[in-house]
C-alpha cells in the first residue's frame, strides 16, 4: 500500500472521469450521469482507504516524515538561468490530520453533490466535465504541500467554478459568475504575490548538496532555510513579512468568506445550482480557513502570534454580523449563505485561540459546516424543485404536508443552531472553550457566544415561515421527499448525529497534528524573536 | 447489592426512553399501534426507577454512586496537558428521589395521554415526543457534570420546542414554542459562560472534581468576586429553565401545548430543571450568589402571584402559580433552606401534576373550552376530577395534612429565620403575601371552574366525568399530595424521613469567608468536604421560626381560601364593582404587567431593527463598495479606452492623415518634368545662400 499513489488517483480521477465525459456521445445523458456519480463513490471509497491506513499518531505540519501517503518527485526543472540558478519544482502531495478531514469532506459532500446534480437538464455534458474537473481542483488543494502546485489547484478549481455559476445558474448568474471568479481572482493574486515573494526567500538543500530556492511548504516553514537578503525574509529588516502576511490572509479571507469581502458569496449561493451551492459551502470556503492554518500560521508563526486578536476578531464580527444579515434575509437560499458567513466566523475565532482545543474545534467546525451546510442547501433545494420559488414568506405550513421532509429540516436546523446531539454542537463548544482558554481571544469569545441566541433566532423563526403555521393552500399538491433525496440527506444526518454524539474519531484524527502545530507555533515564535534580535 | 446494579438500572432509566422515542418516531407512520411501546418503555422506566430508589435507600442511603467513562479527549495538548471529557452518572438520594418523581410523572402522563389525545392525527409522534422529553430530563438528573446537565438542558428545550409546537398549525403555537426555545438560550447562555469559566479554572467538568479544587483553595481567576460571578452565571440557566424572573414570559405561552405536556413539563418536572440545577451548584455558591438567588425567587415568586389573579384561562392560572412556586424553591436556596427547596420540589411536581392534569379532565370534558367563564357547576359532572383538584389545590395554598403544607412551611420557616439573621425582612414578608394570594386564586379557580351554576348549558349537558386512564393519574397524584408519605407528623416533617434521612444534607465548598455568618462551622475543626455548613445559632433560629412561620403561613392561607370563597362563592363582594374601583391594577394584571410588551418593544424589535439596518448595510454599503471598485474599474477602463481610441489612436491617425496631407501636397510638386525640378533647386539653392551667406 505505501508505494501506491493513491492521493493521485484520488486527485486524478475525477480529471479521467471528465475525458471519458467528454467521449461519451452527447445523448448519453444516463451514462453521463451515473459515471460521475461512480467516480464520486469510488473517491468516497478511497478516502475511506485513506482514512483505515491512516496513522493517527504522525503529526505531519512541518515534518515530512510525519507526512502520510507521500509522492513526492521533480515536476519542472528549469536550468542555466545565471542569477536564479536553478528553478525547480516538486510534485509533492501528503496528508497529516489537518487535510485528513478536508479529504474526507470533499470525498463526501462532491459524492453528494452528483447526486444532487441528478436533476440538470441544460447541456449536461459540459456540466459533468466541470463538475469533475472542479473535484480534481478540490482535492488537488487539499493534499498539495508544494505551494505552486497548491496555487495550479487553486486556480483549477476557479475556472470550472465560473462556467458552473455562469451556466447553469439563475437569472442573475452572469453577474454572480464573475463577481465570484474577480474576486476569487483578487485574492489568488495576492496569494501569487507571496508565494513568488516567499520563493525568493527561502532555499531548500538537495540530496547532492547544492541549495536552490523552493515552493516547498514544509521547507519555507524552517526559517533556517530563509537567505539573508531574501524578501520575505525574517532577517530582512523592513518587515514585509507583516505585509505579505495581510495580503496572504485576505487571499485567504476572500474564500472564507471574511467580513467584509464575503458580498460575492449571498450572490454566488443565490445563483448557483443546488449542486454547485452545496460543493461551494460545503468545501471551497473550507480552503480558505485551510489554506490559513496550512500556509498562513506555520509559514508565519511569529506574526500569527501578533495577530490572533484580529483575526478572532474578525471571527466574531462574522459570528454576529453574518447572524444578523441571516436575519433580515427574505430569500431561503440568501438566508442560509448567510448563515454560512455565520458558522465560518467560528472558525476563525477557533484559529486564533491557538490552543489545542480551539484549533481542534476550528477543524471539526469546518467538517461539521461542510455537511450541515450541504444539507441545508440540500433542503433548500428540495423546495425550489418543487415550488420554483424560495420567497420565505410565500410558503407556511409545509409540515403537515411534508412530514419526512421537515423531520430533516428539523435535524439540520437544529445541528447549525448547535443542539447538542447533533455535529454542530460539539465543534462550537470546543471553539468557545479554545477561545476562552486563551487569555487574548477570551472576552471576544465571551461576546460570540451572543451567535448561539442569534442563529436559534433566525433558525427557528425561518423554521416557523416555511414550515410551521396553517398550510398554505397553494403548496398543497407537493410530494414529500423521493428517494434520491432521501439518498443525499439520509447520509448526511446520519454523519451529523454521529459525530455529535461521538466525536472522538475524528477529533483523534487531527490531535496529533493540533498539536504539533500549536507547539511549532510557541516555538518558532521564540526563534523568530531571537531573530529579530540580531 | 452491587453499586454496579444501581448504575446498570440507571441506564436503563436513562436509554429506555430513547428507544422508545426512536422506535416509535421511525414506525409512527407505519404501525398504528406503536405509542403502546412507548408506553411499555416508559411502565419499565418506571419500576426501574423504583428499584433504584429502593436501593439507593436501603443499601447506599449515605454515598455517592459514582461511574464515569471517557467521551473524547486531547492527548499530550501542549499547553494544558491531557484533556479527557467525560461522560458519567452519579447517583445520591436527592438524583433517585428525582428519577423516581419524573419516572412516575412521566408515566402517568403518559398513561394518561392515550385517552386525552385520542384521535389526534400525529399521535404516535406525541408519544415519541414524550420519548425524548423522559430521555433528556432522566439525563440532567443522573448526570455528574455540568458538562452533560447543559446537553440534557438544551435537549429538554428541544422536547419542549417539539411539544409546545405540537399543534403547529395554529400560529400561536408555533410562536410559543419559538418564544419557549429563544428565551431559554438567553439563560442558556449565562449557563455556558459559567461553564467556560470552570472549565478554564477546573479542567473538568465533573461537579465533584470542581468541588474538592474549590475547597482546596482553587478559586477562578484568583478570586472570590469571579467564584460569586460564576455561581450567577450558572444560575442564569435556571432563571431560563424554570422561568424566573425575568425570563418567566415564555413558560404562559408554553400553555399553547397539549394539557398532559403541561403537566409534565411546564409544572412537574422540566421546570423544576432549574431548581435542581442550583441543588447540583449549591456547593460553589457564595454569599452573594445566593442573595442574588433569593432576590430572584422572591420576585419570581410574587409577580405571577398577582398575575394569576385576574387570568381567566384555567391553564394560564396554573402556569402563573407554577412560576411562583418555583420562585419559592429559588427563594428557598437562596436563603440556605437547601433541603426544604428540594422537598418543595417533589410535593410541588405531584400537586402541580395532578392540577394540571385535572385542568386537562375538565378541558376534555368542555370540549377543548380553557376560559373558566363559560365553566361553573362541574362539581357533580366530575366528582372524581373535583376531589383530586380541590385536594391539590389545599396542597398548593398549604392546609395541614398535605404535602404542600409542610414543603412550603418549611421555606416560610427558613426565610423568616434568616430575615432573623440577616435582617433581610423582605423574603419573609413577600413569601406569607404569596402564600395568601395562592391560596385566593386557587379556590376562585376552583369555584368559578366547579362550583355555582353551569355557564354554557350546551357544553355543560355534554360534560362528563374522563375515563379510567386519565382519572386515575389524577387519584394517584392527589394521593401523593397528603403527609403521610413524607412523616408521621402531619405538621412537621423535620422527623420524617424524607427531611431527616432521604435528603442529604448539604455540602459547601466555599471559602469560609464567602459564606454567610450563619453557613460557617462553628469550630474551625470541621473536616473538609463533611456536611457542615450550619452553624448552632441558624438551628436555633430555625427552630425559633418554626412556630411563628406555620401560624402565619395557616392564617394566611385560610384566609385567602376564605377571601375566594367570600368573593365568588358566597359574593358578599360585589368582585365587578371592585374591579371597576381597582382598574388600572385589575388592568395591569391582567396585562401580566406588561413584559411582553415591553419586551417586544425593545429586545424583539431592537434586534429586528438592527438585522434589518445591517442587512442594509449589507447589501448597499458593503456591497455598493466591492459593485462600485467595479463600476469605477469599469469607467476608467472605458475612459481610458476612449484615450486610446481618441487620443492615441488619433494620434497615430493624425500622423497617418498629415504624411497623406503632405502626400497629397507634395504630390502637386512631383510633376515629372526635369525643368521644373532644375527650376525649384536652383531656387532652393538661391534661398540656402541667402540664409547661410
Amino acid at each position: 500500500m505505501t508505494n501506491f499513489p493513491i492521493l493521485s488517483l484520488i486527485t486524478f480521477l475525477p480529471i479521467l472521469g471528465m475525458i471519458v465525459v467528454l467521449l461519451i456521445p452527447k445523448k448519453q445523458e444516463l451514462a453521463i450521469k451515473s459515471l460521475t456519480i461512480v467516480i464520486t463513490a469510488v473517491q468516497v471509497v478511497l478516502a475511506i482507504i485513506l482514512l483505515m491506513n491512516y496513522n493517527y499518531s504522525l503529526g505531519g505540519i512541518n515534518d515530512i516524515k510525519s507526512f502520510q501517503f507521500i509522492e513526492k518527485f521533480r515536476w519542472i526543472e528549469i536550468t542555466g538561468f545565471s542569477w536564479i540558478g536553478k528553478i525547480k519544482i516538486d510534485y509533492f502531495l501528503g496528508v497529516d490530520g489537518l487535510s485528513m478531514p478536508m479529504v474526507l469532506l470533499t470525498a463526501i459532500v462532491t459524492f453528494i453533490a452528483s447526486i444532487s446534480s441528478w436533476t440538470i437538464d441544460k447541456s449536461l455534458k459540459g456540466y459533468f466535465a466541470m463538475f469533475l474537473l472542479l473535484d480534481t481542483g478540490m482535492m488537488g488543494v487539499f493534499v498539495a504541500l508544494d505551494f505552486f502546485l497548491f496555487y495550479v489547484f487553486w486556480e483549477l478549481m476557479l475556472l470550472p467554478m465560473y462556467f458552473l455559476i455562469g451556466i447553469w445558474g439563475g437569472p442573475r448568474r452572469e453577474y454572480a459568475a464573475i463577481k465570484f471568479f474577480l474576486y476569487t481572482l483578487l485574492g489568488s493574486v495576492l496569494i501569487l504575490l507571496v508565494m513568488i515573494g516567499l520563493y525568493f526567500s527561502s532555499m531548500e538543500t538537495l540530496a547532492d548538496g547544492t541549495r536552490v530556492f523552493t515552493f516547498n511548504m514544509l521547507e519555507m516553514m524552517n526559517p533556517a532555510n530563509y537567505t539573508t537578503g531574501g524578501i520575505l525574509s525574517p532577517l530582512n529588516p523592513n518587515n514585509l513579512r507583516f505585509i505579505a502576511y495581510i495580503g496572504l490572509f485576505i487571499g485567504f479571507a476572500i474564500k472564507i468568506p471574511m467580513f467584509p469581502f464575503h458580498t460575492w458569496l449571498p450572490d454566488a449561493h443565490v445563483e448557483a445550482p443546488t449542486a454547485i451551492s452545496v460543493i461551494l459551502a460545503g468545501v471551497l470556503l473550507k480552503m480558505g480557513t485551510y489554506g490559513i492554518l496550512r500556509i498562513s500560521y506555520p509559514i508565519f508563526p511569529e506574526i500569527t502570534k501578533q495577530l490572533v486578536w484580529y483575526i478572532a476578531l474578525f471571527g466574531m464580527i462574522n459570528i454576529i454580523y453574518g447572524a444578523f444579515c441571516a436575519m433580515a434575509q427574505k430569500d431561503f437560499k440568501k438566508l442560509i449563505a448567510y448563515s454560512s458567513v455565520s458558522h465560518m466566523g467560528y472558525v476563525m475565532l477557533g484559529m486564533a485561540a491557538l490552543n489545542t482545543m480551539g484549533i481542534s474545534g476550528a477543524i471539526l467546525q469546518m467538517f461539521n459546516h461542510g455537511t450541515i451546510t450541504a444539507m441545508l442547501f440540500l433542503i433548500v433545494g428540495v423546495i425550489y424543485d418543487r415550488a420554483h420559488i424560495r420567497d420565505l414568506d410565500s410558503f407556511g405550513g409545509l409540515g403537515k404536508q411534508m412530514p419526512v421532509y421537515t423531520g430533516f429540516v428539523t435535524v439540520a436546523f437544529f445541528a447549525a443552531i448547535g443542539l447538542p446531539g447533533l455535529s454542530g454542537f460539539i465543534s462550537e463548544a470546543l471553539v468557545f472553550l479554545g477561545g476562552f482558554g486563551n487569555d487574548i481571544t477570551r472576552v471576544l469569545a465571551v461576546i460570540s457566544t451572543l451567535g448561539i441566541l442569534l442563529g436559534a433566532g433566525y433558525m427557528l423563526w425561518t423554521l416557523q415561515r416555511v414550515f410551521l403555521g396553517p398550510l398554505n393552500e397553494k403548496w398543497s399538491s407537493l410530494k414529500d421527499m423521493d428517494f434520491r433525496e432521501y439518498a443525499m440527506l439520509v447520509p448526511l444526518s446520519i454523519i451529523i448525529i454521529f459525530l455529535g454524539v461521538y466525536p472522538g474519531p475524528m477529533l483523534s484524527l487531527m490531535n496529533s497534528s493540533v498539536n504539533t502545530m500549536v507547539e511549532f507555533i510557541e516555538k518558532a515564535q521564540a526563534f523568530y524573536q531571537t531573530l529579530g534580535s540580531l | 447489592m452491587e453499586s454496579q446494579f444501581l448504575i446498570n438500572t440507571s441506564l436503563y432509566v436513562l436509554f429506555l426512553p430513547l428507544l422508545g422515542f426512536v422506535v416509535t418516531l421511525l414506525l409512527g407512520k407505519k404501525v398504528k399501534s406503536i405509542y403502546l411501546f412507548e408506553n411499555l418503555v416508559l411502565i419499565l422506566t418506571f419500576i426501574a426507577s423504583v428499584l433504584i430508589l429502593y436501593n439507593k435507600l436501603v443499601n447506599f442511603p449515605d454515598s455517592k454512586i459514582v461511574s464515569e467513562v471517557e467521551w473524547f479527549g486531547f492527548a499530550n495538548t501542549p499547553l494544558f496537558g491531557d484533556i479527557s471529557i467525560k461522560l458519567g452518572i452519579m447517583i445520591d438520594n436527592i438524583t433517585a428521589m428525582m428519577l423516581f418523581v419524573v419516572a412516575l410523572i412521566s408515566m402517568l402522563v403518559h398513561l394518561y395521554s392515550i385517552a386525552y389525545m385520542k384521535g389526534d392525527e400525529r399521535y404516535n409522534r406525541y408519544f415519541a415526543y414524550l420519548g425524548i422529553f423522559t430521555f433528556s430530563m432522566n439525563g440532567i438528573v443522573l448526570t455528574h457534570n455540568i458538562l452533560m446537565m447543559y446537553i440534557f438542558w438544551e435537549l429538554v428545550g428541544l422536547s419542549s420546542y417539539l411539544l409546545i409546537g405540537f399543534w403547529f398549525e395554529k400560529k400561536s403555537a408555533s410562536d410559543a414554542g419559538k418564544k419557549a426555545f429563544i428565551v431559554n438560550r438567553v439563560g442558556d447562555l449565562g449557563m455556558f459562560a459559567g461553564i467556560l469559566i470552570l472549565f478554564f479554572t477546573y479542567r473538568t467538568f465533573s461537579f465533584e472534581e470542581i468541588f474538592n479544587s474549590i475547597s482546596a483553595g482553587v478559586l477562578p481567576f484568583n478570586s472570590t468576586f469571579w467564584l460569586s460571578v460564576t455561581g450567577i452565571l450558572l444560575f442564569c440557566g435556571a432563571i431560563g429553565k424554570s422561568a424566573q424572573f425575568p425570563l418567566h414570559v415564555w413558560l404562559p405561552d408554553a400553555m399553547e401545548g397539549p394539557t398532559p405536556v403541561s403537566a409534565l413539563i411546564h409544572a412537574a418536572t422540566m421546570v423544576a430543571a432549574g431548581v435542581y440545577l442550583v441543588i447540583r451548584i449549591f456547593g460553589l455558591l457564595t454569599a452573594d450568589a445566593m442573595l442574588f438567588i433569593a432576590v430572584i425567587g422572591m420576585i419570581s415568586s410574587f409577580i405571577p402571584a398577582t398575575i394569576a389573579l385576574t387570568q381567566n384561562d384555567i391553564k394560564k392560572v396554573l402556569a402563573y402559580s407554577t412560576i411562583s412556586q418555583l420562585g419559592y424553591m429559588i427563594m428557598a436556596l437562596g436563603v440556605g433552606a437547601y433541603q426544604f427547596a428540594f422537598f418543595h420540589l417533589v410535593t410541588h411536581a405531584f400537586f402541580k401534576a395532578a392540577l394540571f392534569l385535572g385542568s386537562g379532565s375538565v378541558i376534555h370534558a368542555m370540549h377543548h373550552e380553557q376560559d373558566i367563564r363559560y365553566m361553573g357547576g362541574l362539581r357533580k359532572k366530575m366528582p372524581l376530577t373535583y376531589w383530586t383538584f380541590v385536594i391539590s389545590s389545599l396542597a398548593i395554598a398549604g392546609i395541614p395534612l398535605t404535602s404542600g403544607f409542610l414543603s412550603k412551611d418549611g421555606i416560610l420557616a427558613s426565610s423568616l429565620a434568616f430575615a432573623n439573621l440577616t435582617g433581610h425582612w423582605l423574603f419573609p414578608i413577600t413569601g406569607f403575601l404569596v402564600a395568601l394570594l395562592t391560596a385566593f386564586y386557587m379556590f376562585r379557580l376552583i369555584i368559578i371552574t366547579f362550583h355555582g351554576e353551569p355557564k354554557d348549558h350546551h357544553k355543560f349537558e355534554h360534560a362528563h366525568e374522563s375515563p379510567f386512564v386519565m382519572v386515575m393519574p389524577l387519584v394517584v397524584l392527589a394521593t401523593l399530595s397528603v403527609f403521610i408519605w413524607y412523616t408521621p407528623n402531619p405538621i412537621n416533617a423535620d422527623q420524617g424521613w424524607v427531611l431527616s434521612k432521604w435528603i442529604e444534607k448539604p455540602v459547601l465548598h466555599t471559602p469560609v469567608e464567602t459564606r454567610f455568618d450563619f453557613m460557617k462551622p462553628d469550630t474551625e475543626a470541621t473536616p473538609e468536604n463533611e456536611p457542615i455548613m450550619y452553624s448552632t445559632i441558624y438551628t436555633e433560629a430555625m427552630h425559633h421560626a418554626h412556630y411563628p412561620a406555620m401560624f402565619i403561613s395557616l392564617f394566611v392561607a385560610i384566609s385567602g381560601i376564605l377571601l375566594a370563597f367570600v368573593f365568588y362563592h358566597w359574593k358578599k363582594v360585589n368582585v365587578d364593582a371592585l374591579t371597576e374601583r381597582i382598574k388600572p391594577l385589575y388592568t395591569f394584571s391582567l396585562n401580566k404587567w406588561y413584559f411582553d410588551e415591553l419586551y417586544d418593544k425593545t429586545f424583539v424589535s431592537g434586534t429586528l431593527l438592527l438585522s434589518r439596518a445591517l442587512g442594509w448595510f449589507d447589501l448597499k454599503i458593503i456591497d455598493g463598495i466591492v459593485n462600485g471598485a467595479a463600476a469605477a474599474t469599469k469607467s476608467l477602463s472605458f475612459f481610458i479606452g476612449n484615450f486610446d481610441r481618441i487620443v492615441i489612436d488619433g494620434f497615430v491617425n493624425l500622423t497617418a492623415y498629415l504624411s497623406g496631407f503632405f502626400g497629397l501636397l507634395f504630390r502637386r510638386i512631383q510633376t515629372g518634368k526635369v525643368q521644373t525640378y532644375i527650376v525649384l533647386v536652383i531656387f532652393s539653392i538661391v534661398i540656402l545662400l541667402f540664409i547661410f551667406r
